[in-house]
């Protein structure tokens, strides 16, 4: 497996709730879940409510609540920003 | 004591009350920029966020959305304002109203309807002192903006724009709040919100690039439909919360300059009513002197 990681930054309409890198993020869209390695392609999406999980390079797991927003990913950036987002 | 003593005194006295009050205030408000500063910066990824996706939107799609095509005509614009609720914060709330008086007449010899939405108390007494129609406003909590109250506006300007121009609907929305610029400085601004009219690009597309395959879930309609919303929200969230760190630093600056002024009062009236004391002193020791001279020469002549 590469070692390339994915930089994450997980916000919310008030303040930036976590930042940092990570090796494997699943998150809930409209259509289903969704698996986001590094080198994904560039996609825009709408969130559902539910959890986002977030495999840190570590390999330690990491759960946020997400409610109301979107994720964005281009070149390895990964951007979810959520009116209500929290770390579990 | 003299008469004039006693009113020099107490004119010294009501403005040391005075200094009191409005040094508490600056100290207050001094206290709390900084608390703002940082709610504006705490904000602002999530503003990036959004205005970065829109940008995507529009850059790697080419679909026609209500919310971001000009219209051929427009009729009637509606122009937010921001004031604030208090009062005491020097030229602050007048003049976000004077900009939005230039606009207005700006947009009238541009033939369009104006509507307003007012947000503070001081916007609200100001259009009903003039007689003036509002569309609808909010007050309470300028100085500490809720993200509630960002969606509700958002909300309803963006219900006056989906609506027709025969239904009272909108085709145009401006923000007019203070922009925080420093400390010393808050300009009045203003910004078109709708239709979109700069979408900040994050790297300008030149037409000879081959762009990556942008893919949107559900597909870019559905996407746009959900992000604009939150952009205009984010917008205005954001002019909300500049205005409030301009207002807490025009009220320092108000405060601290009420304070300089109280100060150079006391010192005049001090000085005056020392002159006055003396001047007091002077005229009863001549007047002992002068009883004096008179029992004396009283005294020879007997």
């Amino acid at each position: 497996m590469s070692d390339k990681t994915l930089h994450v930054e997980l916000v919310a309409a008030d303040q930036a709730v976590w930042a940092g890198a990570a090796k494997m993020v699943i998150a809930k869209t409209v259509e289903g879940e969704i698996g986001l390695l590094p080198g994904h392609e560039p996609m825009l999406a709408i969130l559902a409510a539910g959890e986002v999980r977030i495999t840190l390079p570590t390999g330690e797991k990491l759960v946020a609540s997400a409610e109301d927003g979107f994720l964005s990913i281009e070149h390895d950036v990964l951007t979810i920003f959520a009116r209500h987002a929290a770390l579990v | 004591m003299g008469a004039q003593l006693r009113v020099y005194r107490q004119k010294i006295k009501s403005a040391q009350t005075t200094k009191k009050i409005t040094r508490a205030m600056e100290l207050i408000s001094a206290s709390r920029i900084a608390k703002a500063q940082q709610r504006v910066a705490a904000a602002t990824p999530y503003s990036r966020a959004v205005t970065r996706a829109v940008s995507a939107v529009a850059t790697f799609s080419n679909i026609d959305h209500p919310l971001t095509t000009e219209p051929a005509r427009i009729d009637r614009a509606a122009v937010v304002i921001f004031t604030s609720d208090r009062g005491l914060a020097g030229a602050f709330s007048s003049n976000v109203l004077k900009e939005a008086e230039q606009l207005t007449t700006l947009l009238r010899e541009q033939g369009k309807d104006v509507i307003y939405f007012l947000v503070g108390r001081k916007s609200v007494s100001n259009f009903s002192f003039r007689r003036r129609e509002s569309a609808q406003a909010w007050i309470g909590g300028t100085d500490l903006p809720k993200v509630d109250t960002a969606k509700e506006i958002s909300d309803a300007v963006l219900e006056a724009f989906k609506k027709d121009f025969a239904d009272g609907g909108v085709d145009e929305i401006h923000l007019i709040f203070n922009r925080f610029v420093s400390m010393i400085s808050q300009e009045p601004e203003t910004v078109r919100l709708l239709p979109l009219e700069v979408v900040e690009a994050e790297e300008a597309p030149s037409a000879g690039d081959v762009f990556p395959l942008y893919e949107f879930e559900p597909d870019a309609g559905k996407v746009l439909d959900a992000l604009l919303p939150v952009y205009v929200e984010s917008r205005i969230y954001n002019a909300m919360l500049q205005s409030a760190a301009s207002e807490h630093a025009a009220r320092q600056k108000a405060m601290k300059s009420a304070t300089d002024n109280a100060e150079k009062l006391i010192k005049n009236y001090t000085r005056l009513s020392n002159a006055a004391r003396q001047s007091e002193i002077t005229q009863q020791i001549s007047e002992i002197v002068g009883g004096a001279d008179a029992l004396a020469s009283q005294g020879d002549e007997d």
